[in-house]
């Protein structure tokens, strides 16, 4: 029995293992690469694994062609708004959903269930068209307005007041508290871990958002990081090191994030998911 | 009496909260979502000049072009052959780490770790290194296999290269979702299981599967539709010159290109309807199916 238990352990190992260098490698590869020279890169023979001399050209080269401050800026400006906005609406909505009983919620509500279930696609181009006639394209706002409201944050809230006891909320309405401050003061401050979730799923949405961006902010000043990558694969086209290096800068700081923040990462895709 | 009025005046103000706290997202939804989605149903009956200038009604014309583009339905296979490749083997590859990594197995919270890292890198970025990897003569893959494939311009293989990074990227996601779903069996399953001598294929199928059948529906469910939705890969590896681009090319990718490169966004608005369609269309036959494998208790 012990023997059986210890050779299955070790198999498992073995598949984790494997499974774990398929993970890291192409991460890896990137790491490698943007240290590289050209020549080095695309070396055959024999085939170079690792950088004789760690050389910083390849950063050196995209920084000049990209500004990676305004890139971030861009990037944290908007996944930073649509945060807020989402954490805000769709905890007034999810309140009153989850707790209040008032005629037109469940037409209401329904809205938001049928929002979820088609594909964003159908929106964009009407969506585009409203900016474009609000001569607000290349703008912050231009990318942040499809996230201006999020009913899957809406859905989401409404289970987390959903769950909340209802003795506190009778308590508070005792003391003569209206819906509004009870919603605030005594209810909202109970949803932290949900509103975290929401916004870690808000965030990583937003990061890897690619179509949306490269529609409306077209400007060499208004890109994000994954529009700017899409943009430079067309002039780099064989430079690797160069794209590498990009790559690199764009992904590590959400990277950075998810090490420091693992345990809310992970909590906030299993909730975000696995409620809906 | 003073009750009647008590329950009166609370009718009165939830009501009035209610609406002032899904005022912002009603609205939002309404014009966000609501009327786009009319608009692009509308618009695919239409011949729209240059962006939101004068839209003709040119009736099903746009859906007869549609029909016969034989590019549509190319694209409309080439989907299809990602999904049908990318979900099977992103959920079965995900459940059966997240069965090893439900035990108490050295090295738990490292894995998750590391399964779960491409979760948060930019498609883009994912792209741009994947092709790196794929290509034919400098690529890590043929050089460290010693091999001389075109993974990404062979039009018979490149939209399967390409789901495998699909793969390659959901794994971590699916896992998460999993190992939630797995903390919820009762451990006396497994225990009398063991009891009763079962093998681990066993006891995966008859215990595991079957009681977490509604998470593994779900993921599945939503990870089709993610699938049928895929755009970003493809736009980034294939360059306008791969010979394979049009054994590649999504419904989403035509739709982009039709709306935003060729500027017709009628057409563009009948695209996505289609893939509106096919998108319902296999859901309703997921949520018939599910009654003859999901458990729920």
């Amino acid at each position: 029995m012990m023997k059986k238990v210890r050779t299955s352990s070790g198999m498992m190992h073995l598949v984790l293992i494997l499974f774990s260098i398929a993970m890291i490698v192409p991460f890896l590869w990137m790491f490698l690469t943007s240290f590289k020279t050209i020549t080095e890169a695309t070396q055959i023979d024999p085939f170079v694994f690792f950088p004789e001399k760690w050389n910083i050209d390849a950063y050196v080269n995209v920084s000049k062609n990209m500004n990676f401050l305004v890139l971030y800026k861009n990037t944290i400006l908007m996944i930073a708004l649509r945060i807020v906005c989402a954490v805000v609406t769709a905890s007034m909505a999810g309140y009153a959903f989850g707790r209040l009983k008032f005629r037109g919620s469940e037409i209401a509500f329904s809205l938001v269930l049928f929002q979820m279930m088609i594909p964003s696609q159908i929106f964009i181009i009407p969506q585009y068209q409203m900016i474009s006639k609000m001569h607000m394209t290349n703008t912050i706002f231009a990318l942040v307005f499809p996230g201006l409201v999020s009913a899957f944050g809406t859905f989401l809230m409404r289970q987390a007041y959903k769950i909340l006891p209802k003795e506190l909320e009778e308590a508070a309405r005792l003391d003569g508290l209206s819906i509004g401050k009870t919603f605030i003061q005594i209810m909202a401050p109970l949803t932290k871990s949900c509103v975290v979730a929401l916004s870690v799923f808000t965030a990583v949405f937003a990061y890897k958002d690619l179509m949306w961006p490269m529609i409306v902010n077209t400007g060499k000043d208004s890109l994000v990081l994954a529009s700017a990558l899409a943009k430079m694969q067309g002039q780099y086209s064989s430079h690797f090191p160069e794209l590498m290096a990009a790559s690199l800068i764009a992904c590590i700081p959400m990277i950075v994030l998810y090490f420091v923040f693992q345990k809310q990462f992970i909590q906030g895709i299993a909730t975000s998911g696995g409620k809906l | 009496m003073g009750k009647r009025s008590l329950h009166n005046a609370t009718t009165r103000e939830s009501f009035m909260w209610g609406w002032i706290l899904i005022l912002p997202t009603v609205l939002g939804l309404l014009v966000l979502n609501i009327y786009p989605m009319l608009m692009t149903v509308y618009q695919s009956f239409c011949k729209t000049g240059d962006f939101g200038r004068g839209n003709v009604f040119i009736g099903i014309k746009n859906f007869q072009k549609l029909y016969l583009d034989s590019s549509v339905g190319q694209a409309v296979i080439n989907t299809l052959k990602y999904t049908l490749f990318q979900v099977p083997f992103s959920v079965v590859i995900a459940l059966v780490l997240a069965v090893m990594l439900n035990r108490n197995i050295r090295g738990r919270s490292t894995y998750r770790t590391i399964f779960f890292l491409p979760m948060v890198v930019a498609p883009a970025a994912i792209a741009m290194v994947w092709r790196w990897l794929y290509n034919s003569r400098f690529g890590l893959i043929n050089n460290l296999f010693n091999s001389d494939i075109n993974w990404i311009s062979n039009p018979k293989l490149a939209v399967y290269s390409i789901a495998v990074i699909g793969i390659w990227s959901d794994i971590g996601y699916n896992m998460i979702l999993f190992l939630a779903g797995l903390q919820e069996v009762p451990k006396d399953f497994y225990e009398a299981a063991d009891l009763d001598g079962a093998s681990g294929i066993q006891v995966f199928r008859h215990i595991t599967v079957p009681m977490i059948s509604p998470t593994l529906f779900f993921v599945i469910v939503t990870r089709m539709i993610a699938a049928m939705q895929v755009f970003d890969l493809i736009y980034m590896i294939m360059e306008k010159s791969n010979p394979a681009l049009a054994k590649t090319q999504s419904l989403v990718y035509l739709f982009y290109q039709s709306s935003f490169v060729e500027r017709d966004l009628g057409y563009g608005s009948t695209i996505v309807v289609l893939l509106l369609a096919i998108i319902l269309l296999l859901t309703v036959i997921q949520m018939i199916a599910q009654k003859k494998w999901v458990h729920y208790n």
